[in-house]
């Protein structure tokens, strides 16, 4: 097992730097989530830890060497591809041992391996299938057979659960965390999909356009997100984002926003975007108040069973609220929409970053 | 079979197509059918033009079997048409992955310099073949049939644009398991490949089985020809004795069959695939 140093990493493509010299340390055997949109740099930073990519700048150490100029064989590294890359052509049995092709044992020492990897991925029934003949789930688990079997230092794995179906998704998901649970490896898991970041990760890094923009416990971004980017990709759904005016009288500060000013403790730049999340922007029943009230009128309405979440046009545009599952308004009504004001989050309106 | 079904099956657009087919087919097969019938024909029958000869007889393979000449010229063909055929596979296989896989400079030229060889007919490259050969000492010499078919840009191209369709996972999986380059292709990209692999080497086999001028050019022993070669020549020897060799040409045409009834699928895979040659 080993941890990862990463020190002003740059990667370039051409005249393109598609990654800004990034900084960040993975502890041993911490599991690690990389989430962004497309294109942000995410799966480039963990190919160029893999070795599958040419570091233009920066070093990544794995353990406590630097593995810049390391083949990706000599980085004690496993990877899981987000299309399996398991061989067609091979057994599942012949898949997993081939993550032992530069393994000094004999035969019967691989096959051992093999069976015992399978066992503790229910893979046992079907060492002898072809790769056509499994469900898109039992590929995924063959693939990380494969990576396991090495019993690497570092795990990689490339958005692996991307293919599946959201239900086996859930289940992979469980599996790769009971996984980590059990072997304790260092895991680095690229993503774009915050629910996988959430549920996964020890510490989730969300990057933009080849930067780093937050690093820190699933929780910690969710109610501490650093900008209007973090705020609205962390979470589901996405945080309500208004604008709004800020004054300041007598040395307090007031958010003007909804029906009465709000009372802020701390001094306000003029222009701030107030964010809420869906769950926190209730629609208020008959003479019930908040700290922030929103009028506006109901557009969609979308019960989830447990829950019910209400499109709403407001002031501000379509914010996205909760409602009572028994009793929510009907499309077209008018409603008020209520948040405590310690659940608002502010972000300057010019450099999107949090107050 | 229901009334709608069969007016279906007989409409008369589709009865037009079956009879132009049924027309073409026929037209192909009668050449084969009348070499077989007159291998089974009597000398002094071959001038009677019924296709189900009066008299048939074996004869005429016994004779030409017991022709030391005639299996040497088999032998010959089919050394050749399988070394070829290894070759091409395993080059045009190595340069297409290369191509396909590998980012450096000058690669698009050299595909272009290589494509660009398919525009120049055979009969042009004959006489270069032959200087060449001269100069290297390779005439009259199995190397001196075998030397232009090596490798060809047909194949290279063939398997250039398979090897694009292999998922790049599959090969920085097999980095990341420790593969070397070789290996991977060999191990890992190659299987992947094997319906146009199958293609290539059906195409490589057929061509060179059947390839008459330029063995013919650059052999004059008897004893290095291949059979289209030995057959022709039986043709200019003494009289012409047409039941041997429609004999010769019956007993040759049996590989290329085989291959086929035992390829067919790839054949009309790669014919698909290959899009451009038959």
């Amino acid at each position: 097992m080993a941890g990862i140093a990463i020190e002003k990493l740059v990667k370039r493509y051409g005249t393109t730097q598609v990654v800004h010299g990034i900084d960040l340390t993975i502890e041993d055997g911490e599991f690690v989530v990389f989430v962004g949109p497309s294109g942000c740099g995410k799966s480039t930073t963990l190919r160029m830890i893999a070795g599958l990519e040419d570091i233009n700048d920066g070093t990544i150490s794995i353990g406590d060497r630097i593995v810049n100029r390391l083949e990706p064989k000599e980085r004690n590294i496993a990877m899981v591809f987000q299309n399996y890359a398991i061989y067609p052509h091979m057994s599942v049995a012949e898949n997993i041992a081939f993550g032992l092709y530069t393994a000094k044992l004999d035969k019967a020492q691989k096959r051992k391996r093999v069976e015992e990897v399978a066992e503790v991925l229910g893979l046992t029934p079907l060492l002898e299938r072809r790769p056509s003949a499994l469900s898109g789930g039992q590929r995924q688990r063959v693939a990380i057979g494969r990576a396991m079997v090495r019993d690497p230092a570092v795990f990689l794995f490339d958005e692996p659960l991307s293919n599946l179906d959201a239900q086996l998704r859930a289940q992979m998901r469980l599996e790769i965390k009971r996984l980590h649970q059990r072997l304790g490896t260092t895991i680095v898991f690229v993503t774009h999909d915050q629910v996988e970041a959430m549920t996964l990760a020890d510490r989730i890094v969300v990057m933009r356009d080849g930067h780093i923009l937050q690093v820190g416990a699933p929780m910690e971004l969710y109610e501490k997100p650093a900008d209007v980017f973090t705020a609205r990709f962390i979470g589901s759904p996405t945080m309500n984002v208004v604008p709004a005016k800020a004054t300041a009288e007598a040395g307090r500060s007031a958010l003007q926003l909804g029906e009465a000013p709000i009372a802020w403790p701390a001094a306000l730049p003029e222009d701030v975007l107030v964010g809420v999340r869906p769950q926190e922007l209730r629609v208020l029943g008959q003479g019930e108040g908040a700290d922030l009230v929103l009028s506006g009128t109901v557009a969609v309405v979308e019960p989830l069973g447990p829950e019910t979440f209400v499109h709403v046009e407001a002031e501000g545009g379509l914010l996205l609220a909760s409602a009572s599952a028994k009793n929510p308004p009907a499309v077209g009504s008018a409603v008020r929409l209520g948040s405590p004001a310690s659940a608002l989050r502010l972000f300057d309106a010019k450099s999107e970053r949090a107050l | 079979m229901t009334g709608s079904s069969l007016m279906h099956r007989f409409a008369p657009g589709r009865v037009i197509v079956w009879l132009l087919l049924l027309a073409g087919g026929l037209l192909m097969l009668t050449p084969l059918l009348f070499m077989f019938s007159t291998s089974l024909k009597d000398s002094a029958d071959i001038y009677d033009l019924r296709l189900i000869p009066a008299a048939p007889t074996l004869d005429n393979y016994k004779t030409v079997l017991s022709d030391g000449r005639f299996l040497r010229w088999f032998w010959n063909s089919l050394a050749i048409a399988t070394i070829v055929t290894l070759s091409n596979v395993f080059f045009d296989s190595l340069v297409g992955y290369t191509l396909a896989k590998f980012q450096f400079r000058g690669r698009y030229l050299v595909f272009l310099a290589i494509l660009s060889t398919l525009m120049i007919p055979t009969e042009m490259l004959v006489i270069p073949w032959y200087v060449m050969a001269k100069n290297f000492g390779w005439l009259d010499s199995y190397w001196g049939i075998m030397f232009p078919g090596m490798m060809t840009a047909f194949g290279t191209f063939l398997m250039k644009q398979f090897f694009e369709t292999v998922p790049n996972d599959f090969l920085e999986a097999a980095r990341v398991d420790g593969l070397n380059e070789f290996a991977i292709f060999w191990r890992i990209a190659l299987p992947l490949v094997t319906p146009a692999l199958s293609a290539l080497a059906i195409f490589t086999f057929l061509s060179n089985w059947t390839a008459f001028i330029w063995p013919l050019i650059v052999t004059t022993s008897k004893e290095l020809y291949t059979l289209p070669v030995g057959l022709a020549s039986f043709a200019v020897e003494s009289q012409i004795q047409w039941e041997l060799i429609m004999t010769g040409a019956a007993l040759a045409t049996i590989p290329t069959l085989t291959v086929f009834l035992l390829l067919q699928r790839y054949i009309v895979r790669g014919v698909v695939l290959a899009g451009l040659k038959g």
